[in-house]
């Protein structure tokens, strides 16, 4: 009875144990086919204020493309968390979407794993050209060199947004300009009881788009002209020092902010508790949080001095969703019919106004409805003072160990800890040393 | 009976080679008719336990990164060389499993025991017969009961530094400390973690040590409270002996899935643990999916797996070892 009853122990506890650490399988097949011509699958990245908000938007929109074309489009909207991993995921198993919504950043290091469909210039004539796409928005499509492993969807760029209420209180009279007027305007907001901005610590993407501005700002770049990354370089060390001494040192971010992940700053801007946000495209999400569009202005971000510009006057990152399709659709057909339609002027038009964000496609930006003084901070961030991101195939490992340097240098100066180049620099050498070796 | 008695017949109806025949068949019917049944079982074991992990250990010997992963066949063999990055202490990864390593052992000691402590004090609390005793033994289990994410969101909100409930009764109610802490930040998460996973993982000890003391017969309680004893002499002589198989288990049991728990930390601080509450399973996803190194991911869940199976095997030599020395 005693041996039975420890052998069923051991076989349960080694059960156990095998599932805890055993991991997943899967293989792969070649390229696309056109098997099932019926239908798409479609992943969609979550833009509105929900996934709810994402379906009602889109759902008509793929009930037009059906009306044309017969084809059947199955949606799933992804939320960002779990975005890359179902990438990932869908890459290693060879079992994945049709089409996909990718973060323009992560671009290159998704052509990388060969697993979508490269927009040669045949592609890209099954949609009527590349020359309808913005030379911006293409810059942020995969490594130079390279066909674009996916096409514009919607481009988006950061803007400083400000509550006009809380500025008159405090008697400001007009947006900061530069850093150092930000932090002047932020002790009179201080004097008045209010918080002056907000910010995300420990959210890892808006970390990376912040310093990766800051650096441009400061003349450093994150790697070296062939790929390799360089984040102990001095420059790059005083510019993120300078991004989180807004919370350390001018003590402009309050201390619980180092917290956020969960776009609890825009919460707070649309409550009216906070005077500033530096964020991307934000009114359809502040409208949605029930802040009215007369209730804040819109400015560019700021610079260290003169007006944005290139170089050393970027100030922001070229925002924006891509549209790709997966290699091993059986579906080639339907899938690049799919990308037509949306790239199309109308659907263009309609889904950047759904989303306040800005069309990547040239013919569709003359709408109206992208004229106004709010687009027209975005649109023209876009045109002249925007950069994009590093288009290398670890870009998305640096958005990860750059983050978490980020985060945890933010949760030092909220717990008090001093932020110095040195202990910046430490934390910049941790996150180099786990890039990949390539 | 009937059966027999009506087989017996036929049984001894054939004669000579055709009977040897059929006997040699019915034998190994007998035989083989449990692995016929078993094998359904197995074979779903293989499919679901033993070939992903047969995958995982392969591809613990490939330098599978994200230009591979794609078609794994074309990643070149590294050999040894994901586990000698694992275990190369002075080198930046190894180091960071290794603090990893020894976050989760002090983790995983002090949430064991200080589940096996309150669930076990609990049910013996709970052994004698009170008005409420069925409500407050649901009430206890209800940790345990939630879905997990569930359970650990509210924690989130609780530890929140500007407006949680943690830091709402510790400094503006009770003012134990100066300023707001940061709970889910910095040193301070580990003691958070702890919480919730003591939080979440005494009732199932409560439950199970529960269970447990039905098995013990009243009458060794009213002897030795005849001969004098106290109630803790009682818990030591009576109840914990008899515990003992039960606790072989669920200490086993409670140390497993407290050394591989990847939901609770994942929930509470995403994908980027604090260093002080870098536990390992999250640390090695980390080292997988974040890094796209999957090659060095798994040759660190091979480690871990080797790591389980020693201390398991050890222990259960260990405590049967013992209690055969007990019953002698």
């Amino acid at each position: 009875m005693r041996s039975i009853r420890a052998a069923a122990t051991g076989a349960v506890t080694l059960s156990l144990v095998l599932a805890a650490t055993a991991c997943g399988g899967g293989s792969s097949s070649g390229g696309g086919s056109d098997d099932s011509p019926k239908t798409l699958t479609y992943w969609a990245s979550n833009q509105g204020a929900s996934v709810a908000v994402d379906k009602q938007v889109l759902q008509p929109e793929l009930d037009k493309f059906q009306k044309t074309t017969g084809i059947k489009v199955k949606l799933e909207v992804v939320p960002w968390p779990d975005l890359l991993n179902r990438i990932l995921t869908a890459t290693t198993s060879g079992q994945g979407p049709d089409v996909l919504n990718i973060g323009n950043t992560w671009s290159a290091s998704l052509q990388a794993t060969g697993a979508l469909l490269p927009w040669d210039t045949k592609n890209f004539a099954k949609i009527g050209g590349k020359d309808r796409f913005a030379g911006t928005a293409l810059g942020s499509t995969g490594a130079a060199g390279k066909d674009p492993a996916a096409v514009p969807l919607y481009s988006m760029a950061y803007a400083l947004y400000y509550n006009k209420k809380i500025f008159a209180d405090a008697g400001v009279s007009k947006p900061p300009a530069t850093w150092d007027e930000l932090a002047a305007d932020s002790r009179k907001i201080q004097a008045k009881g209010k918080s002056p901005l907000g910010a995300e610590g420990s959210n890892l993407s808006e970390n990376i788009h912040h310093v990766f501005v800051f650096a441009k700002q400061h003349g450093a770049d994150f790697f070296t002209a062939d790929g390799k990354p360089d984040f102990t370089d001095p420059k790059v060390v005083d510019a993120v020092k300078s991004y989180v001494d807004l919370m350390a040192k001018d003590k402009v971010i309050p201390a619980g902010d180092a917290e956020y992940a969960q776009n609890q700053s825009v919460s707070d801007f649309a409550k009216g508790k906070q005077a500033m946000l530096l964020w991307q495209s934000a009114a359809a999400n502040l409208t949605s949080q029930g802040m009215s569009e007369d209730a804040y202005g819109i400015a560019p971000v700021p610079v260290i001095s003169g007006t944005p510009g290139t170089g050393t006057q970027v100030n922001s990152a070229v925002m924006g969703i891509n549209l790709a399709v997966f290699k091993n659709t059986h579906n080639l057909d339907g899938a690049t019919r799919f990308v037509k339609f949306m790239t199309s002027d109308d659907e263009q038009k309609i889904l950047n106004k759904a989303y306040s964000s800005i069309p990547p496609v040239t013919s569709a930006q003359a709408d109206p409805a992208f004229a106004g003084p709010a687009t027209a901070v975005l649109k023209n961030t876009l045109a002249t003072s925007a950069a994009a991101l590093p288009q290398v195939a670890s870009e998305s490992q640096f958005e990860t160990t750059v983050g978490t340097a980020v985060k945890n240098l933010f949760a030092d100066a909220a717990a008090g800890r001093a932020v110095t180049s040195d202990s910046v620099k430490a934390e910049l050498q941790k996150a180099q040393q786990q890039m990949p070796a390539a | 009976m009937t059966t027999t008695a009506f087989k017996e017949p036929v049984r001894q109806a054939p004669s000579g080679a055709a009977g040897r025949e059929s006997r040699r068949t019915g034998r190994l019917r007998r035989v083989t008719l449990p692995y016929l049944l078993l094998l359904p079982a197995l074979l779903l074991e293989l499919l679901v336990h033993l070939v992903p992990m047969v995958i995982g250990i392969v591809m613990s010997f490939k330098e599978l990164t994200q230009f591979y992963i794609r078609d794994w066949g074309t990643a070149p063999w590294s050999g040894l060389g994901n586990y000698k990055v694992s275990v190369d202490f002075d080198a930046p990864v190894g180091n960071a499993l290794l603090h990893s390593f020894l976050v989760t052992v002090g983790f995983t000691l002090l949430s064991v025991a200080l589940c096996w402590l309150i669930g076990t004090a609990a049910a013996i609390f709970m052994q004698d017969t009170f008005r409420g005793r069925g409500l407050l033994r649901a009430l206890f289990l209800v940790p345990y009961a939630l879905p997990v994410y569930a359970a650990v969101i509210t924690w989130v909100f609780m530890f929140q530094h500007d407006n949680g409930l943690v830091n709402h009764v510790l400094h503006d109610q009770l003012h134990l400390t100066d300023k707001p802490a940061f709970w889910l930040l910095g040193d301070n998460s580990f003691y958070a973690l702890l919480t919730v996973s003591v939080w979440k993982g005494w009732p199932f000890a409560f439950l199970i040590v529960m269970a447990g003391l039905q098995n013990i017969p009243k009458e060794l309680y009213e002897a030795a409270a005849l001969d004098g004893t106290g109630m803790w002499q009682q818990i030591r002589r009576i109840t914990l002996p008899s515990l003992r198989p039960v606790n072989q288990v669920l200490v086993l049991v409670l140390f497993l899935w407290t050394f591989n728990d990847f939901n609770t930390p994942y929930v509470l601080f995403g994908k980027s643990a604090p260093e002080a509450a870098d536990l390992i399973s999250v640390h090695i996803y980390q080292a997988s999916f974040v890094t796209w190194n999957f090659g060095t991911g798994s040759a660190m869940s091979v480690l871990l797996l080797l790591f389980l199976l020693v201390v398991t095997g050890l222990y259960l030599l260990f405590t049967s070892r013992g209690r055969r020395a007990a019953d002698v």
